[in-house]
């Protein structure tokens, strides 16, 4: 069946099956491989997506329930030449590893940080228990995340629009 | 991982969802996903109609008034964590869903699909339990309300019909002096509950405990009331004598099952440990 939302920004419209997730519509359809499929039932965080401001696993979500929602990838969370603030910073503090898990903790940052500039480690900590990663050891990705909290101050995070919640 | 094919409907109101579950068998109502997703990347459901209810407005209300707490089916939980009314009007609920999944899960999963799927450990249900709750449900014949304490009848298992939908589920008022503690165990945080508590109170002019409520979930095929703890704890004061005994109360109150994340004795023992520290945590409430 069709379905019509928005993209990082962009009107799209595509046809699939009601039992397709969004994470796969995202990437098969739509070929937006930045989101990454970890688990497919919900419990790594890897396919996270902002969808309508609010941060979702898009393996737990259909695409047919995307209809007129605003969706935002982690594709629309980064420049063609530039790091952004929240990249810039998981860079710094060596917050990554093979990057699989990557593309679920920036956007899940981005969303938290969007909405709550000035939380504190307590509670980036239990925003990103949802997310698992088996290189880091958490520690470096924490301060990544809390370091990159002044970008958010009054400002996007230093991200284009359609970006923000 | 992929689900099995089903068709997709999403009505605009109540009667059409009702009219469609009603008219198919094996139809399965949507909310948030957040369970019945997984369920169905497993393939263990495997319905021939999925209705989604997210076009259908007045399900997402939260209303505050005298007589109840009412939450509407699709209300989500990151809907009762940012309503700064509920710190007040039901700070126990609040305290609960905190305790539930993780952040993104709270951004989707609803109070009438967590209802629905009645997984033993969750939250929800455990506070509609504790707390009496009334489910009012929508279905063929018409509407009708059951008691939070007939409504789970095991595991995943329900009062539900086939063609019903939760419409809301009102929780009594809360009194503003009203004494609380949640306390929840999970070996990561966000898991399923291990052993979690639920304890209310209200004190009398002496200092008394009354009204006393308990509840505990994670520890049997649905959320249960332990009258034993209740009756241990009514009428008296809430001081370290009582609590010990409540905590070995709960302890012999419950029968969970011995499974891989625990042994039934382990989780006899943590039950009284979640009531003894709900107990402490509602002193100082």
């Amino acid at each position: 069946m069709p379905v019509r939302f928005e993209v990082n920004a962009k009107k799209v419209e595509v046809e699939v099956e009601p039992r397709m997730t969004l994470a796969d519509c995202l990437r098969h359809v739509l070929r937006l491989t930045g989101t990454h499929v970890g688990c497919e039932h919900g419990v790594c965080g890897a396919c996270t997506i902002i969808v309508d401001g609010a941060a979702v696993r898009s393996c737990l979500m259909l695409a047919v329930q995307a209809e007129g929602s605003k969706v935002v990838t982690i594709e629309g969370l980064s420049h063609d030449h530039e790091l952004t603030p929240l990249q810039k910073s998981f860079r710094k503090h060596h917050a990554l590893q093979c990057g699989f898990c990557t593309p679920g903790m920036i956007t899940t940052a981005h969303a938290l940080l969007s909405e709550e500039p000035d939380c504190d480690a307590a509670r980036v900590r239990e925003v990103l228990s949802g997310n698992l990663c088996r290189c880091t050891g958490y520690i470096s990705i924490i301060e990544a995340v809390l370091d990159a909290r002044a970008a958010y101050k009054g400002s996007a995070g230093g991200v284009g629009a359609g970006s923000q919640p | 991982m992929k689900m099995p094919p089903f068709e997709y409907a999403c009505p605009a109101t109540l009667s059409e969802a009702v009219a469609l579950l009603a008219g198919r068998e094996d139809a399965k109502a949507l909310a948030g996903g957040q369970s019945l997703v997984p369920m169905l990347a497993f393939r263990l459901a495997q319905p021939a109609l999925l209705v989604d209810l997210r076009k259908i407005a007045d399900l997402r209300e939260i209303e505050i008034s005298a007589d109840s707490v009412r939450l509407g089916a699709m209300v989500r939980w990151r809907d009762i964590l940012d309503d700064r009314r509920l710190a007040t009007a039901h700070p126990l609920l609040q305290a609960a869903v905190a305790e539930v999944a993780h952040y993104q899960i709270r951004n989707r999963g609803t109070v009438g699909g967590s209802i629905a799927h009645a997984d033993p450990a969750a939250e929800m249900p455990g506070i509609a339990v504790t707390c009496e709750a009334e489910i009012n449900v929508r279905g063929r014949s018409g509407a009708r309300v059951i008691k939070a304490a007939d409504f789970f009848q095991g595991a995943l298992t329900t009062a539900l019909a086939a063609d019903e939908i939760i419409v809301d589920v009102r929780l009594p008022p809360w009194p503003a002096r009203r004494r609380w503690g949640f306390q929840e165990f999970a070996r990561r945080r966000g898991d399923f509950a291990l052993a979690a508590a639920a304890v209310f109170y209200d004190e009398d002019d002496s200092g008394k405990a009354r009204n006393v409520h308990v509840g505990a979930i994670g520890v049997g095929d649905t959320p249960v009331r332990l009258h034993a703890v209740e009756a241990v704890l009514e009428g008296h004061s809430i001081d370290e004598d009582t609590i010990a005994k409540a905590d070995a109360a709960a302890a012999s109150a419950v029968h969970p099952h011995d499974d891989i994340h625990g042994s039934a004795a382990y989780r006899r023992a943590l039950t009284g440990t979640m009531v003894e520290r709900a107990l402490r945590a509602a002193r100082a409430s």
